[in-house]
């Protein structure tokens, strides 16, 4: 049962329509950030085929600049 | 925290959740997420929800804590505190977890034949009491001490002030924000006579310039930083970071100016020159509430042993301060301090705009510096010269690290000249003391004893015997430490230790007590801006652990004064804060009552008629005024703030052929001070493992270093080897290298500098010459 979580970055002025784009995908949970053009992204899926399945969703939203796994713990040091 | 979701996949995402705002927290300043907290929170009708201070840093923010079967389970920010209206950062966020490390002292240690033994709590406090009277009989009242904390709540200095100053008799009183607040201390003292800020932090919504005085808020005060990008997107306001490092506060500023360390004394004398030479000072201000004194001057830095200084004001007239401003003229402050002409004119501008409202905000930058009263005094002086004071939105702001660095250390002094109300030196406020604690006025010595690095000084040299350290980390955050350690070892020292997990300064106890941390006890802290707020016990401490105050009365009891520690263990917190009340009945410093701090967020004193008083010294919003003009400042006899005349002065070691580079130390967002609590939290230590050493990438690049890279950094106190952080969270200037001091097994502060402000006696931490090379 993977469960990951992400920083999403929308393209400029498109924070609104990533957050209800993710909001409709069942495996995905959306945190945005109040102040910030970003948002959290948890994602939790049954298997790996799901979780390939999600991935190539995911990659068709327009509104979506950048997709960068936080990968649990092992969170870079200083970035 | 985790162990009562049984859920275990609600506790993974939770803690995947927590990394990536942990990540995100690192990437942009000021972040907030204030859904997830609703979100994150176990769906249960059971938890119980109590209000209370957050146990991290002096921003003070109000959290909702959420118990559930005698466990903090969920924290999520007040939104009826007007601190944080709902908000809260990394830290707070995880702030319970704190209270469930794996390693938590739960048994009192008490070290025989050198390894520690458990006892009971009632064996190891008799031995604690009959230890400091032995010591006392032996050796005198003044080879006892106690080192306090800005993380002592009211009632632990309070109880700790009264036992040393009241009953034993010796003003061996200190705290940890010696190391931190001192410098604004005393700069309050000087320029107005009286302690803390005069504005409160609502002044952020009204301003609309910002300038941070070495301050990086985005790290240290996240929350407050965050309002202040807030007002930036509703209002435009402008913020300039006026610093000496490039952090994540300069990418987040509107404006970045570095300049050379030490040389903040010579821009601020610049930006008055501007301000006198463009005819922008407020003179009917200035005729009406402003005297201008000039002290003495190369005071030297205290580096030797029982150092003395008292500084002799003068005053002076407003010609002769003009006459010396000349001295720094912004062409001949370029020169010194790196800073070009146009950005000294710039800031000088901006300050003397009488259409843009100012608020300045520092810390550490400000304070931790070998003439710290004096950049205190020199950004009060703009304020005055321009009457950008005590009005909403203009503000000279001093901020403070610990949560109750204000209200515990400041209010309740328990720094070794200070009494609740006054100081030990004057005969009247002795009186008063004596008689609130029902103690001869005899009792209390009217002369200061040590400083903090000169209390550990006498615990080396052996002036000193006994020493009993609560809810701070010495051993990590003292500067030159490995002298402070070794003197700490010494034959013939007893030192006591009330601590929640084991650390350094643990290491070198004869007694560890085990302590009640934050919601495991009643309490109330004051944060920065005059805010006193008050936290019921809501879970049991593990084991045996006891608040730091009830450790205290138990001692006094056990040392005879039952008559003065009469408090009853239940109504104890109420009773003290209601005695300590009485030390403040006037209106220039009334507290309020226990019931108001329990029905709401918190209430800034002067707390007069059932208000709380946002601006001081303002006679729109000031009871205390009283001379019937606006403005009244009263903490001087004759109710006029000081401009001071304060010339720049070098640091006590600056670089040279053989150490060639400034050493800067300080904090990183994740962790907490010396880290014993959140390094014990996975995600942020996870986050944070371990110190590092920032280098320019110029020099970087010379010296043929990598980030990851061993660098050996040598002063000549000893040498350190850290890996190397080249680009990344921070960029320190060309010849500077920044140190954070959170990790205990890279201690900075054994090669750190032990010189201080000679008149606020804090230690410069952010400034000594240093060689690097690659290891
Ligand atoms: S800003 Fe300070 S007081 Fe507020 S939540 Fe963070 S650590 Fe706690």
């Amino acid at each position: 049962m993977p469960i990951k979580s992400y920083l999403a970055h929308p393209h400029t002025g498109k924070k609104d329509e990533l957050i209800k784009a993710l909001s409709l995908i069942q495996q995905c949970e959306v945190m945005p950030a109040q102040n910030q053009d970003v948002l959290i992204l948890v994602t939790e899926t049954e298997n790996k085929t799901e979780e390939a399945t999600l991935k190539e969703k995911l990659d068709t939203i327009d509104s979506l600049k950048l997709l960068a796994m936080v990968s649990g713990f092992n969170t870079p040091q200083n970035n | 925290m985790y162990t009562s979701i049984t859920n275990r996949r609600e506790f993974i995402k939770k803690m995947a959740v927590l990394s990536a705002m942990t990540a995100a927290a690192t990437m942009f300043p000021g972040i907030l997420f204030a859904e997830e907290q609703e979100k994150g929170i176990p769906n249960s009708a059971n938890l119980d929800w109590k209000k209370a201070p957050c146990r991290f840093c002096g921003v003070g923010c109000g959290v909702l804590v959420g118990t559930e079967n005698g466990k903090a389970i969920a924290v999520k920010g007040d939104p009826k505190s007007p601190v944080n209206k709902g908000l809260c950062c990394v830290k707070g966020y995880h702030s319970i977890m704190a209270l469930y490390g794996k390693d938590r002292l739960t048994k009192p240690l008490v070290k025989k034949n050198g390894q520690y033994v458990e006892t009971s709590m009632k064996e190891a406090l008799d031995l604690v009491a009959s230890k400091m009277q032995d010591t006392i009989k032996n050796h005198g009242k003044d080879a006892v001490s106690i080192y306090g904390s800005g993380q002592w709540t009211i009632p632990d200095g309070y109880a700790a002030s009264k036992l040393f100053k009241g009953c034993i008799g010796t003003n061996n009183v200190e705290a940890n924000a010696r190391l931190c607040m001192a410098s604004a201390v005393t700069g309050f003292l000087t320029s107005f006579g009286i302690d803390e800020p005069m504005g409160c932090y609502e002044d952020i919504d009204y301003a609309d310039v910002f300038f941070l005085w070495g301050n990086n808020m985005a790290e240290m005060h996240p929350v407050l930083f965050s309002r202040l990008l807030d007002q930036r997107l509703k209002r435009g306001v402008k913020i300039i970071d006026f610093a000496t490092r490039t952090t994540r506060t300069s990418k987040a500023a509107d404006s970045s100016i570095l300049f050379q360390p030490q040389t903040d004394l010579a821009v601020a004398n610049a930006i008055c020159y501007e301000i006198i030479n463009n005819g922008w000072v407020n003179k009917s201000f200035v005729d009406k509430h402003c005297n201008f004194n000039k002290g003495l001057t190369n005071m030297g830095y205290g580096l030797e042993d029982n150092y003395k200084f008292k500084d002799k004001p003068e005053k002076i007239n407003f010609e002769a301060y003009k006459k010396f401003l000349e001295d720094y003229t912004p062409e001949k402050v370029s020169k010194i301090s790196g800073v070009s002409v146009k950005d000294i004119k710039y800031m000088a501008a901006l300050y003397g705009d009488p259409n843009k409202k100012v608020m300045s905000l520092w810390c550490m930058g400000m304070n931790q510096h070998s003439r710290g009263t004096w950049i205190n005094n020199l950004v009060y002086n703009i304020h005055l010269l321009t009457g950008k004071i005590s009005t909403p939105g203009n503000s000279p702001f001093s901020l403070t690290g610990q949560p109750s660095a204000c209200g515990t250390v400041r209010e309740v002094g328990t720094l070794t000249h200070k009494l609740p109300h006054g100081v030990v030196m004057n005969k009247k406020h002795r009186e008063f003391a004596a008689k609130i604690w029902d103690v001869p006025v005899e009792n209390i010595d009217p002369k200061p004893t040590y400083h903090t690095v000169e209390m550990f000084r006498a615990l080396d040299r052996g002036d000193i015997r006994f020493m009993w350290i609560q809810v701070t980390n010495p051993m990590v955050t003292m500067p030159k430490l490995k002298r402070y350690r070794d003197g700490a070892k010494k034959e013939g020292r007893f030192i006591v230790v009330s601590d929640i997990y084991p650390t350094p300064t643990t290491d070198i106890a004869d007694v560890i007590l085990p302590s009640a941390m934050w919601i495991e006890r009643e309490g109330l802290f004051g944060n920065s801006e005059r805010r006193t707020q008050h936290f019921d016990q809501m879970v049991d401490p593990p084991g045996e652990a006891m608040s730091d105050t009830w450790q205290l009365v138990e001692v006094a009891k056990r040392m005879g004064y039952e008559k003065q520690f009469y408090y009853k263990e239940e109504t104890h917190i109420e009773e003290i804060y209601t005695e300590y009340r009485k030390h403040h009945d006037n209106k220039k410093h009334n507290m309020a009552p226990l019931e108001v701090l329990k029905s709401q967020p918190g209430a800034m004193w002067p707390y007069v008629d059932g208000k709380s008083t946002q601006w001081r010294f303002n006679a729109k919003y000031d009871p205390a005024c009283s001379n019937g003009e606006d403005f009244h400042f009263y903490g001087k006899p004759d109710g006029k703030a000081i401009i001071w005349q304060r010339p720049y002065e070098p640091a006590a070691e600056e670089p040279d052929e053989e150490y060639p580079y400034w050493l800067n130390t300080g904090r990183v967002v994740e962790h907490w001070h010396t880290g014993s609590m959140t390094r014990r939290i996975p995600v942020l230590h996870k986050a944070m493992p371990h110190a590092y050493v920032e280098l320019h990438p110029n020099d970087a690049k010379r010296l043929q270093i990598k980030t990851g890279d061993k660098v050996k950094l040598t002063t000549r106190r000893g040498e350190i080897i850290l890996p190397a952080s080249i680009d990344q969270r921070g960029v320190p200037a060309p010849m500077q290298v920044f140190v954070p001091f959170f990790d205990e097994n890279l201690l900075i502060n054994d090669i750190t500098l032990d010189s201080f402000c000679p008149i606020s006696k804090e230690p410069d931490y952010k400034k000594c010459a240093v060689k690097v090379e690659k290891a």
